[in-house]
């Protein structure tokens, strides 16, 4: 019997010819990752072990959620992690000044590469996947304890196939596809299981665009989202990956819990009502609901890709009268690019905010908190009860191409409506 | 051997709902404990006594890979989680501080302010009002040995001093 990406990796790292789902295996990990959050958590449980670091060059901290610090308390937790990097000489500690969101940092930094096994205090480490990598989220004494043995356990998960055919119209994305789907199977659709990304619409897709989809995994309950590498992910990690990497492929046998076919040929921009990341709608059954702010970033849409499309949305227009629209590019890297290229200007001319990077408003920390009663669409990830602030305020999951076009017509808007694609 | 008060809560209870983000600039389990659940239920953390149990639908613990949520559930006095399933991340991280689940297929029959008596070794729920007994899938031994050592930290510790 074959084996998938997901099965091979595990395999590869676990030292095992071959593993199958539900078998709990031993691997080694490439990539630890934590943030302001989730690391002081983690620090405090690995002292207690009284060891060293298994490797300092393996484990990246990124304090991005509430930096540059939103008040004390976070101040304090901001402190704890930067003193640790300096005790143990963590090489990847990244500054604010010099940081970016982790999950669009990591990659662009060459930090993962394809074949790693890869776990992160945070569950949007998923997004890894997107390289060819196995990646996923863990809580903080997880990570504490991989931190000292270089090795956590896995249950091998069992796969999905997601098979996407047709051609997708012009303004519909990664995103689309991702709340299609989740939307479809429902947020427990994927509980414990491998979902793997396939078919031609997704060779067609971008990095950014499979970044954005793998991102969202974790929110139909996945345990890691992945798409077999191929040529755009070798292009993208000629140059910046900092180690050798492995592609793996699935075998054209590989087992599967369940396939799952959709022809996405006509497939609309997608809108995820609250309070739940599967109310996916087309957008044009929902164009009379008004919005009070829009939030183009986050680790799912805050990519250069992202920014370019939001832009080309926005260029001329200005933002509504009863809007406020913030925009934060996901590294400094991307927020230099789209310096160069005009996008700040495009975001700043129409009456926009622009933000260092940070998760800020995505998880209601700062820079953007809703107000009771508010409504915001947001290129995010989740929309739960409270998720960008008060818990009686809404958010409305989309692209950054719907978010553009809903910041100008004060309403959830097709882009189609504000300019031609 | 549990026994305590059932508080119960419906499906996809998220890591937002169980700790919101506002709160996340601590990790003290007491400061998280006073806001636990309160976005779901505001009286929550005010009522609940240690031994109390927590009753929910699918997918519990859904979202985040926030550590505080198991955190603030078990310092508020929690002594452990029925559901009928819960999200991965929440479900490792629960064991490894030491907040033991059970997965229930039937938790939603278990009625709520009902006292209950819980048996981890065995998956029994026993309704002392009524004498009605659900059950519980049985704690996986991987788990089990976790629990044994008194947590993730512990076993680890074990283990580094076995190799
Ligand atoms: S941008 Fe949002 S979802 Fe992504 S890591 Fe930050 S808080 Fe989490």
């Amino acid at each position: 019997m074959g084996m998938t990406i997901t099965e091979k990796i595990l395999a590869f790292h676990a030292g095992k010819e071959y593993v199958e789902p539900g078998e709990i295996v031993k691997c080694r990990v490439d990539v630890l990752l934590a943030n302001d959050i989730t690391a002081p958590l983690a620090i405090k449980e690995f002292e207690r072990l009284g060891v060293p670091l298994f490797d300092p060059n393996a484990l990246v901290l990124v304090p991005d959620h509430f930096t540059p610090n939103k008040d004390i308390k976070s101040a304090e937790q901001a402190k704890t992690v930067r003193e640790f990097a300096r005790r143990h000489r963590i090489p990847h500690y990244f500054e604010v000044g010099r940081m970016g969101i982790e999950h669009c940092l990591l990659p662009e930094q060459g930090l993962v590469v394809a074949g790693d096994v890869v776990i992160g205090a945070d569950s949007h480490t998923c997004t890894y996947g997107a390289l060819g990598a196995f990646a996923t989220g863990v809580g903080s004494t997880d990570l504490a304890a991989a931190m000292a043995l270089g090795e956590t356990w896995f249950r091998v998960p069992p796969s999905l196939k997601f098979v996407y055919t047709g051609k997708l119209k012009p303004w519909v994305g990664g995103k689309d596809l991702i709340l299609y789907t989740i939307g479809q199977i429902g947020v427990e659709g994927a509980l414990y299981c491998a979902m793997e990304f396939t078919g031609p619409v997704i060779e067609g897709l971008s990095m950014d665009g499979r970044f954005t989809m793998c991102n969202m995994a974790v929110e139909a309950g996945a345990k890691n989202g992945i798409i077999a590498p191929d040529e755009k992910t070798a292009a993208y990690l000629e140059g910046r990956a900092r180690r050798p990497y492995k592609f793996f492929r699935s075998d054209p046998d590989a087992r599967y819990q369940a396939v799952y076919e959709f022809d996405v040929s006509q497939l609309e921009p997608q809108v995820a009502l609250p309070h739940s990341p599967a109310n996916a709608r087309p957008v044009t059954e929902v164009t009379h609901i008004t919005i009070d702010q829009a939030v183009i970033g986050s680790c799912t849409n805050g990519r250069l890709e992202d920014l370019r499309v939001a832009a080309q949305v926005l260029k001329g227009k200005k933002v509504h009268p009863y809007v406020r629209l913030i925009v934060i590019p996901g590294t400094q890297e991307i927020y230099r690019q789209a310096l160069k290229e005009g996008l700040i200007e495009v975001f700043l001319e129409a009456g926009g905010a622009v933000s260092t990077p940070t998760c800020g408003p995505c998880l209601g920390g700062h820079m953007g908190v809703l107000a009771k009663g508010e409504r915001a669409v947001a290129t995010t990830n989740r929309n739960f009860v409270g998720r960008m602030g008060h818990p009686e305020s809404e958010v409305y999951l989309a692209s950054p191409a719907v978010a553009a076009a809903s910041a100008v017509l004060g309403r959830l808007a097709h882009p189609s409506e504000v300019v031609q694609a | 051997m549990i026994e305590g008060r059932v508080f119960k809560f419906g499906d996809h209870i998220d890591t937002d709902l169980i700790i919101p983000a506002r709160y996340l600039n601590t990790s003290d389990p007491a400061e998280l404990a006073k806001h636990c659940l309160e976005d779901a239920d505001p009286s929550f953390a005010k009522e609940v006594r240690p031994g109390d149990v927590i009753v929910a639908g699918v997918n519990f613990g859904c979202g985040s890979s926030r550590e505080h949520a198991p955190l603030a559930i078990k310092a508020a006095g929690v002594a452990c989680v029925v559901a009928q399933s819960f999200a991965r991340i929440f479900y490792r991280n629960a064991f490894n501080i030491g907040l033991p689940l059970l997965e229930c297929p039937d938790a939603p029959r278990i009625p709520a302010g009902s006292r209950v008596r819980v048996d981890l070794q065995s998956g029994r729920i026993e309704v002392l009002d009524t004498g009605e007994v659900f059950t519980a899938r049985p704690i996986p031994p991987f788990m089990q040995e976790i629990i044994a050592a008194g947590g993730l930290i512990p076993y680890v510790e074990k283990r580094l001093k076995t190799r």
